[in-house]
């Protein structure tokens, strides 16, 4: 499903090079499930970028599905963002003005998708994340786990390959934290590919693999069981539920 | 994404800050209004110049005595040139040698004191002939107009005005009435029907006496006009030259001028043309004021929905899509904005006319609607540069700013 082979990624900054990824390799098989650590600045925002397909690796290859996409134009990695991929932010992205179900059905307005199979897969992915009763009310109307499940129903809705969550549960309190992972570990167990940035040890001792990152290189890629504790995060929060 | 997504998207957008986006409208819609305003007034202006001269009835010819350029030299024309008497026997002789002429009317204008037994008032008095009837395109209200007398009998009949008439005979039948018109008494053989004004002259506050009375009556050996009215068919241009040719052989020199009503009409809608176009140019610089303004607001929008836009490109929007988007915004301020400035713009016209009722000021159609495509195109124009910059922002950075 993924695979990074020799990724680089480097920004100039001012007279020296910045690099943001060394020579990252990983894979992640279809239906997967991997957890993405590492302290600030490590260069998890970048990889996930890249995986996304919201940023180009500098050099290396990226395929996903078996096509190389560090070579596609813009229009091509939209095309690829628009049919395979879904992402989770931390702050939702939820657009204020629209209610959920405007929000949930952006991407298959911006798809193209007719109006009546809109609404149907609308309710449907509503249902889905326990919300069809909250579909119409705006995001100020709904708590900060409602609004990222409707983040997810949104996600869900044009049925990506992988999905992409980028510390889903950061803004949340543990118990909205836990259900939203739930929802996202119920729908991996589905066959979705799921790659989860986070700070969160316990979330990643869950992931099947994880990689933690390092100044832009991989410090460990293990199975999730296997993590070590006393990892030098930043930020690491209590375990959650 | 059908068009109806992206206009209730950027709808919505717009909805969310009313107050901003009403702002915006109310600029395009004092922008639109004043092209809308200007133009009517330019336009009216306009009409109402033609219409006064057209009002002299086409095919109409005018011999004025006098050169009417100016002559070259130190002591050029101006001095030297005294022109020749335009006399009757010139009216007589234009009236025989003109094909396809239908009327030849020489006229005769000056104040005089006019008045019946006590009444007394200065009025215009023009001296003329029974065709100025016809010429002129008048109605008889009472009585007779003058009669088809040869130019020089000159009898001593008058016919008046409809206001002159009104305030010198008041509750009398003015039929029969004695004018005394100067040192002269005429007999007041027929009424105008009221007309109003006709350039220079207010047909219903005049007295028309016959031509020989009033070269007479002013002392004057020469005429002040004449005026030709050919028939339909006949070509005015061939009848311009010829009048000039007989003149100038009558006259021994080029001493007339020959103007005809569309000639004169021509070069003053030309003129007025100009002036409108500069006005509605003066309104266009406030349309492009409103466009400024609308280019702002979407500037702001843009920063404020950086992260939107983020999301949008995250989901898999095209450029064009998230240009769309945002251009959809600055073009529906504009068309609301546009759309308003028609409304006031006829209101304001509306009530223009109602304090100046006889002021013919309609906005006219091109107007109309170059203004509203002057306001859609500014919409367009002055959100192409927000609009490019939502486009250009790197989606990583955009979801990052929360």
């Amino acid at each position: 499903m993924i695979e990074l082979e020799r990724v680089w990624k480097t920004y100039d900054v001012g007279e020296e090079q910045l690099h943001a990824l060394k020579d990252v390799s990983l894979e992640v098989e279809d239906g997967g499930y991997l957890a993405v650590m590492g302290p600030s600045g490590s260069g998890k925002s970048t990889l996930l970028s890249i995986l996304g397909c919201l940023d180009r690796p500098t050099s290396g290859s990226y395929r996903l599905d078996g096509d190389e996409v560090a070579s596609l134009d813009e229009p091509q990695l939209s095309e690829i963002r628009r049919w395979k991929l879904g992402f989770v932010f931390q702050a939702f992205h939820l657009i204020p003005r629209l209610d959920a179900a405007e929000n949930v059905a952006l991407p298959m307005v911006l798809a193209g998708i007719p109006l009546h199979e809109r609404r149907e897969r609308v309710a449907k992915a509503l249902e889905a994340v326990g919300l069809a009763k909250r579909a119409h009310h705006r995001p100020s109307e709904l708590s900060g786990g409602e609004c990222q499940r409707v983040a997810i129903a949104r996600s869900m809705v044009m049925k990506p390959r992988l999905l992409l969550a980028d510390e889903p549960t950061g803004n949340l309190d543990s118990k909205s934290g836990a259900s939203v992972m739930e929802l996202l570990e119920g729908m991996n167990a589905e066959g979705l590919t799921l790659v989860v940035v986070t700070h969160d040890a316990n979330i990643g001792r869950r992931a099947d693999r994880v990689v933690v990152l390092r100044d832009g290189e991989i410090d460990q890629l293990v199975a999730g069981s296997d993590l070590r504790y006393g990892l030098d995060l930043d930020a690491h929060r209590e375990p959650a539920g | 994404m059908t068009l109806g997504d992206v206009l209730s998207f950027a709808f919505t957008a717009l909805a969310r800050h009313r107050r901003r986006s009403l702002f915006s409208v109310i600029g395009m819609t004092v922008g639109v209004a004043s092209v809308i305003v200007l133009t009517a007034l330019g336009e009216g202006a306009q009409r109402y110049v033609t219409d006064e001269f057209s009002s002299l009835g086409s095919e109409l010819l005018i011999v004025i005595p006098g050169k009417n350029e100016t002559t070259g030299g130190v002591l050029g024309g101006g001095i030297g040139g005294v022109p020749n008497d335009l006399t009757l026997d010139d009216a007589r002789a234009l009236e025989r040698g003109i094909p396809g002429v239908s009327f030849v009317v020489p006229i005769v204008i000056g104040n005089e004191t006019v008045s019946h037994r006590e009444r007394r008032r200065q009025l215009m008095v023009v001296g003329a002939t029974h065709d100025f009837l016809a010429t002129r395109e008048l109605r008889m209200g009472t009585g007779q107009f003058l009669p088809p007398d040869d130019f020089e009998r000159g009898a001593p009949v008058a016919v008046v005005g409809s206001k002159a008439a009104a305030e010198l005979f008041q509750h009398e039948n003015p039929l029969g009435g004695v004018l005394r018109i100067g040192d002269w008494r005429m007999r007041a053989i027929g009424v105008l029907e009221a007309k109003g004004h006709q350039i220079g002259m207010d047909i219903d506050d005049i007295v028309i006496i016959p031509v020989a009375s009033a070269m007479r009556l002013f002392d004057r050996s020469s005429l002040f006009r004449i005026l030709i009215r050919l028939d339909s068919h006949s070509d005015l241009e061939a009848a311009k030259a010829k009048t000039l040719a007989i003149l100038t052989e009558r006259h021994d020199e080029e001493d007339v001028t020959v103007i005809s009503q569309e000639s004169v009409v021509e070069s003053l809608s030309k003129i007025l043309n100009v002036l409108t176009l500069a006005v509605a140019g003066i309104g266009a610089i406030s349309l492009s004021v409103a466009g400024l303004g609308v280019m702002n607001l979407m500037l702001v929008s843009v920063s404020e929905r950086t992260g939107e836009v983020g999301l949008l490109k995250a989901l898999g929007a095209k450029r064009r899509q998230v240009q769309a988007l945002f251009l959809a915004e600055a073009v529906l301020l504009a068309l609301a904005g546009g759309l308003l400035g028609i409304a006031l713009g006829f209101v304001l016209v509306e009530i223009f006319t109602v304090f100046y009722p006889k002021f013919p000021a309609t906005p006219p159609v091109w107007a109309i609607f170059s203004a509203l495509a002057v306001a859609v195109g500014m919409g367009s124009i002055f959100g192409v540069l927000p609009a490019r910059r939502a486009t250009d922002l790197d989606p990583v950075t955009a979801l990052s700013g929360r």
